[in-house]
């Protein structure tokens, strides 16, 4: 493949003895190098799979490398995200990112976009980089990504994660096929777990991140066969690496269209889901799934009950039903005694059967929860059961009997039951 | 018999099961006896009679969407591959 980059920055002595691994390897070389130094590279996320990538680019000597991010350090992230310490804990992830890789690399130039990808802000933000690296963590991204990169001719170089799996593959819609040729739609929102359901091996997006990282060097110094077409199956238990195919859909709403005409969308209504922990919150009482609504009654914001009322109102021996929508894996860690427990996934997959009248209510898990009592739904966070809540209320759940446990379990370990591990 | 791999997303469906054998000489025979022992996982993979447009089927390297689709023909020692779509992710 041709290198993505023709330009070819200059190397300084100190430079020179720093890459020197580099520039003895024939294929690499110090035009290779020197096609790094003038390379830019847009990491979108700072997390699990931007952490090696953001290191191992910086150490590499990638001259201009963005970092999109708009997450604040948390100690869960530790276990995965290499790029950030103890000593950065509650900052912002892309400033103490930038901390570590000026530490790496302090002849490197450093953008830090401290803000949401949107479909406002991402044909800006990707513009001036010649790769795009998807570090993503969720469906609305991915999409977003793919479409903004196809419509500016930018490669995207992806990777996901998920217990002890990943893929990798790079989507370049001038060269070949886009994420959407593999993937056209997303599944229904909470069909697909992500890494705080079903959890994450801390060293998998190591693996992929890095191999990501590869790719980005590749693209830019053009060595090697790229990912191109192909995607990458990695299954750490296993230790086995799959390659498939991936064929470019002349049909691909996306791809198979002029660039100039690709629209950005409203991905989050696209998928059903937000894309961020803060669009859940905020739109928990909007319509996130992209169903028709009926009536005024949807849009009312989802009523919430606090931790302690709902401790008071157990306490008190009120008869309530406490529905828990976590995964099973979850409840193994934690439950509060005395709630029903049916995983979201079961839910979604009740509520589209009933929706596409494949099937009546009664007919599937929803059997389980009354339609004539109030019904407190719970997650580990808030977010899940919110989702629970607007899907019960499009197949006719009485808006006012749906209460939601803010904070979720989470808020229950941290108030009322400290001995409760925190996850 | 031929084997399903079942990916990580879907495996709730199987009681964790990442490879289920099936009987069948065609994908969608294979599919249907998957389903059959998994009824759970028939309305995630099918949409009535057709692949929903977010599963991906394999067979080796190739998607069966360019071979012949549920109609292709395997070997009683075939195995089979069902791509998920991952986003990843963190806490919510």
């Amino acid at each position: 493949m041709q290198p993505l980059v023709n330009q070819f920055g200059v190397l300084s002595s100190a430079e020179i003895k720093r890459y020197g691994r580099h520039l003895i390897m024939p294929e690499f070389g110090i035009a290779g190098q020197r096609r790094l130094k003038a390379a830019s590279v847009l990491i979108i996320g700072t997390g699990g799979l931007g952490s090696p990538l953001a290191l191992y680019l910086a150490a590499a000597g990638i001259g201009r490398i963005g970092l999109v991010d708009h997450d604040v350090v948390d100690d869960s992230n530790l276990q995965r995200q290499i790029v950030h310490g103890v000593s950065t804990l509650g900052q912002l992830k892309v400033g103490s990112a930038a901390q570590r890789l000026r530490d790496l690399n302090p002849d490197l130039q450093l953008d830090l976009y401290n803000e949401f990808l949107t479909s406002d802000n991402a044909l800006r933000i990707l513009a001036p980089y010649d790769v795009i690296i998807d570090g993503t963590d969720n469906f609305p991204t991915r999409y977003l990504v793919n479409d903004a990169c196809v419509k500016l001719g930018k490669p995207n170089v992806y990777g996901s994660v998920l217990r002890f799996e990943g893929q990798l593959s790079v989507f370049y819609g001038k060269q070949g096929p886009c994420y959407r040729c593999m993937f056209p739609e997303p599944p229904p929102p909470g069909l697909v777990p992500n890494c705080a359901e079903a959890g994450v091996l801390g060293v998998l997006p190591g693996v992929i991140g890095t191999m990501q990282a590869t790719e980005a060097i590749k693209l830019i110094a053009g060595i090697g066969e790229p990912m191109i077409g192909r995607m990458l199956l990695y299954d750490a238990l296993e230790m086995s690496f799959t390659t498939i195919k991936i064929r470019k859909d002349p049909h691909c709403p996306v791809c198979g269209i002029p660039a100039s005409e690709v629209e950005l969308i409203d991905y989050e209504a696209f998928c059903g889901v937000p894309a961020h922990d803060r669009a859940a919150q905020a739109g928990a009482n909007e319509n996130l799934n992209g169903h028709e609504q009926n009536g005024a009654d949807m849009n009312k914001p989802v009523p919430q009950i606090t931790v302690k009322k709902l401790k008071a109102r157990m306490d008190a021996g009120e008869d309530l039903y406490v529905l828990d929508v976590r995964n099973p894996e979850e409840f193994e860690i934690a439950v509060i005694d005395g709630t029903v427990r049916i995983p979201m996934p079961e839910i979604v997959l009740a509520v589209e059967d009933v929706l596409a009248k494949r099937k009546t209510a009664d007919q599937t898990v929803l059997a389980d929860i009354p339609r004539d009592r109030e019904i407190i739904v719970h997650c580990r966070s808030g977010a899940r059961s919110t989702d629970v809540i607007l899907m019960l209320r499009q197949i006719g759940y009485d808006p006012d009997k749906l209460i939601n446990v803010e904070g979720g379990i989470l808020a229950w370990a941290r108030q009322i039951d400290r001995t409760m591990p925190v996850y | 018999m031929a084997a399903i791999t079942i990916p990580t997303p879907l495996r709730m469906f199987t009681e964790q099961k990442k490879v289920v054998e099936v009987t069948g000489s065609t994908v969608g025979q294979a599919l249907d006896d998957l389903t059959r022992q998994y009824p759970a996982l028939r309305d995630h993979l099918f949409n009535g009679a057709e692949l929903r447009r977010f599963v991906n089927i394999y067979i080796g390297e190739e998607d069966i969407r360019f071979l012949n689709g549920l109609d292709t023909q395997i070997s009683a020692d075939e195995s089979l591959r069902i791509i998920p779509t991952v986003a990843g992710g963190k806490g919510v």
